[in-house]
């Protein structure tokens, strides 16, 4: 066997009472796409972090090509050849391709375009780099990330969930070009936890379950269902069969909606038309950015249109137009947003506390007061029923990891019963199993006669739970398209637009 | 190089806990603190410390007559640190309580000085309701400006408490001049029935003492019990979270504004109505400044609020002595105020935030 790339050996990290990575050996060999596959929360992100010297491990040692290997910074990480690309791209907008990559290689300006141009035509990375960052689409950027990378000429990068902000277009050809680097001798270590991608592009997969390794295998010969199991310790759950339904009532209704949000860097929409009816799952596809959150906030009544602008948003057939979210609740609509710490829940109060944040109407309060027992009584149903894993109800909502805060917020939120539940990213950093447990509990009460709007970047996830889907991109809504009978790649050219210039939907 | 070798330093790391232990014990560390400080700093001067800290810090509570003054100033001071209180913790930067409580006191005299004559025990009752409602409609100007214009309450509550300065000097040098007062500034002197009631016979504390710990319970009971204090507090700690939830942003901020220009205003005019007995331009000595003070110094809890204000009152009379027996500057007091906010404030940011001692790492960039 040929001598490692990069060897760990023992590497552990606590963080106080949780222990995020325990014992880790890891080799990665020269010339090789190694994944790290996992839950979330499962370590993979701190182990990374540990190779790159963003964090210091508490125990354990690394070598680099046979040396002894000091994790002590990202300078030294890149000093000895390691590069990374994070999940949030750290690229400014208002820089041309170029400038930004100068920030870190001080070189001349036409030289380093040259050099750009270069590495894109050999690696498949093609990007203008004359281009400001702000105009390029989210591979572009990921391009000009993996770009900068390899300026420093690196021979292992790194690259954390490179293909969650991509559509699957975008996602072949990153794999090209992580081929055609491997094949010039970079190793690539690639987090994921999408089983198929790893199994099209990896040769190598260190499987991680809470902070310990509990594989290694060569994913090609094992199918999907063999890695999640390893992935999560236990079979798979069946996904809820969903039932024939003949359309219910309308529960909400959005009839051409314009508008042009206050902030400049936020997406105007335009035309936007949708309904979601009882019994029914409605799912928004499209890449972040493309005016998910500014459609969010005007369904949730965080924004409020003007009086003037009347008859454009319906619930439960009344007009909400200017109805602000408390009175759009009491009509009997729940939501749960994207982001849960400073949103969906106040991180400094007590799980108690945050159940009161929506659901004080249902009996939690008495002549104005807290009802202290009913609140508490309520949140432990809530954990109990959703499995959120706490130390109890007493516990800050910032201490919760992120799954088990969502699980929270949803449980809460259905909790209301609803008519009309709206979720955004329903199982966004959930792990595998609790994420199944939400989907297939949304299903189960469309089954029971709930309309249901579920806005996700996950291609997948709306494939498994959706009646129909919708995609949003600049601003513009897709017609709906029957999930039965559409294949993701046509919901993938409507994500990068090249649908929606062809062909103008009748009103 | 190794990691090893490199120097420890430590580094601010967030608790994933606020520390319950260390929320306790910022204010008696905040205290210390700030009296080493400032011995030090009269030891500068050439003053004795111990001299210095006998008066100020031991005597207020030695003899039954100073402490009483104690009480008495404590009053004033707990009322509008609950107030302020409610409002900062739905971060409503109420600054202008010092103009609130001048307003205060300005309605309220503005009975005994309109109707010198009447009588009856109707009269202070209804001074310290005026009063606060003066308080309250003070307060609501920044609140408009704050919800219209998003104007910041901050800069508006605090040039307001200039502008109520200048209106008391108007009045007291004007119109309510008392004509025989050999053109003092200040108001004739109220009738007997315009004065609250003596609680403690023998001292000047009196009933409003009594007032400002009821208004404390209630304090209490509407932050810690209630759904409208509930959702004060998701409005400052996280607004997005109070969008979300519908919780209406203008609202909280009309709330914590009147709240605290209400209480600001019952202070002003149990002052007038209290140890002054008339409407003059020394009613103005800062306690809605000092309040700001009590109120973080306390936690921003109405039970924290009663200990710190007692404490503030006994820094005042104590600065008091100091001149007096030590020779100390006026500014001395207001010094001490200061660094015990400050001491507070860096000691405080441990409740949230620990040291980690951990290996620099060496941060030069290629």
């Amino acid at each position: 066997m040929t001598t490692s790339l990069l060897s760990l050996r023992g590497i552990s990290k606590s963080y106080g009472q949780i222990h995020a990575n325990r014992d880790i050996d890891l080799d990665v060999a020269p010339c090789s796409i190694h994944a790290i596959l996992g839950e979330n929360g499962a370590g993979k992100s701190t182990l990374m972090k540990l190779i790159y010297g963003v964090e210091q491990p508490d125990a354990g040692t690394a070598t680099w090509k046979g040396e002894p290997l000091a994790l002590a910074s990202p300078a030294e990480a890149r000093r000895k050849g390691i590069g990374m690309v994070f999940q949030h791209f750290s690229l400014f907008e208002t820089l041309t391709v170029v400038e930004n990559i100068r920030l870190v290689v001080p070189r001349d300006k036409s030289d380093l375009a040259d050099r750009i141009r270069m590495l894109g035509r050999d690696f498949g990375l093609e990007v203008d780099p004359l281009a400001h960052v702000h105009a390029l689409s989210v591979g572009e950027r990921q391009r000009v990330e993996i770009i900068r990378c390899l300026m420093t000429e690196p021979q292992l990068l790194i690259l954390d969930e490179p293909t969650s902000v991509l559509p699957p277009q975008s996602v072949d050809k990153l794999f090209e070009t992580l081929r055609r680097l491997r094949d010039s001798g970079v190793s690539i270590l690639f987090i994921s936890h999408k089983l198929e991608e790893i199994r099209a592009v990896c040769d190598r997969a260190t499987i991680l379950r809470s902070g310990r390794i509990t594989g290694r295998i060569d994913p090609r010969d094992h199918d999907a269902h063999d890695l999640a199991r390893m992935m999560i310790g236990r079979d798979m759950p069946q996904p809820m069969p969903a039932l024939a339904h003949s359309g219910g009532e309308k529960r909400l209704e959005i009839v051409g909606l314009d508008h042009r949000p206050d902030d400049p860097f936020a997406v105007a929409l335009s035309d936007v038309s949708l309904t979601v009816r009882a019994g029914e799952i409605l799912g928004i596809a499209g890449i972040s950015g493309n005016g998910q959150s500014e459609l969010a906030a005007l369904i949730s009544g965080e924004t409020v249109l003007p009086r003037q602008q009347s008859n454009l948003i319906y619930m439960m057939g009344k007009d909400v137009g200017a109805l602000d979210a408390a009175a759009r609740r009491r009509l009997g609509f729940a939501f749960v947003p994207e982001e849960r710490l400073g949103r969906g829940a106040v991180p400094e109060m007590s799980l108690i506390l945050n159940s009161l944040l929506t659901a004080h109407p249902f009996g939690l309060l008495k002549r104005g007061l807290v009802d202290t027992n009913q609140v508490k009584a309520f949140t432990e149903d809530c954990i109990r029923q959703y499995d959120v894993r706490t130390p109890g109800s007493e516990a800050e909502a910032g201490a919760l990891s992120g799954g088990n805060l969502q699980k929270f917020i949803v449980g809460r939120e259905i909790m209301l019963s609803p008519q009309l539940l709206f979720v955004a990213q329903p199982t966004w950093g959930v792990d595998i199993g609790a994420a199944s447990a939400i989907r297939r509990r949304l299903v189960a009460l469309r089954n029971e006669g709930m309309a249901i709007l579920v806005i996700s970047e996950e291609l997948e996830e709306l494939f498994e739970l959706c009646d129909s889907i919708q995609v949003i991109h600049q601003g513009r809504l897709s017609p709906p398209l029957v999930t039965r009978d559409t294949r993701p790649e046509e919901i993938g050219r409507y994500m990068i637009g090249a649908h929606s210039t062809a062909k103008k939907v009748p009103a | 190089m190794s990691a090893l070798s490199a120097p420890l330093r430590p580094v601010l790391v967030r608790r994933e806990h606020a520390s319950l232990p260390v929320k306790l014990i910022a204010p008696p560390v905040a205290l210390a603190l700030a009296t080493l400080l400032n011995l030090g700093l009269y030891l500068l001067m050439g003053r004795d410390p111990v001299a210095v800290f006998h008066a100020m810090l031991l005597e207020p509570f030695l003899s039954w007559a100073s402490f009483s003054e104690v009480l008495l100033k404590t009053g004033p001071l707990l009322l509008i640190a609950q107030g302020l209180a409610i409002g900062f913790r739905a971060k409503v930067f109420n600054i202008g309580a010092e103009g609130q409580f001048i307003l205060g006191a300005i309605f309220a005299s503005a009975i005994p000085i309109w109707f010198p004559e009447a009588t009856g025990q109707w009269i202070w009752p209804s001074m310290l309701v005026i009063g606060a409602l003066g308080g309250a409609l003070w307060a609501s100007f920044t609140a408009f400006w704050r919800v219209k214009l998003n104007a910041n309450e901050i800069l508006v509550s605090l040039m307001l408490a200039l502008v109520a300065a200048q209106l008391l000097n108007y009045l007291l040098l004007g119109p309510w001049k008392d004509p025989n007062g050999f053109n003092f500034p200040q108001s004739v002197m109220f009738q007997s029935d315009a004065m609250v009631p003596i609680l403690i016979p023998g001292t000047r504390v009196n009933v409003s003492l009594l007032i400002a710990c009821a208004l404390s319970l209630a304090a209490w009971v509407f932050m810690q019990r209630s759904f409208a204090g509930f959702k004060l507090q998701v409005g400052g700690l996280a607004p997005r979270a109070a969008g979300y939830a519908g919780f209406n942003e203008g609202r909280a901020i009309w709330l914590s504004l009147l709240i605290g220009g209400f209480a600001a205003g019952l202070a002003g005019a149990a002052e007038v109505a209290g140890p002054l007995g008339q409407l003059q331009r020394s009613i103005s000595t800062g306690y809605g400044y000092a309040a700001i003070i009590v109120a973080y110094l306390g936690g921003l809890h109405p039970v924290g609020i009663a200990f710190s204000a007692l404490l503030m009152a006994a820094l005042y009379i104590g600065g008091d002595n100091a001149m007096v027996s030590a020779n100390l500057p006026v500014a001395a007091v207001r010094v001490f105020q200061g660094s015990l906010l400050l001491a507070y404030l860096v000691a405080i940011a441990f409740v949230r935030y620990r040291f980690e001692w951990r290996h620099a790492a060496h941060g030069s960039s290629p």
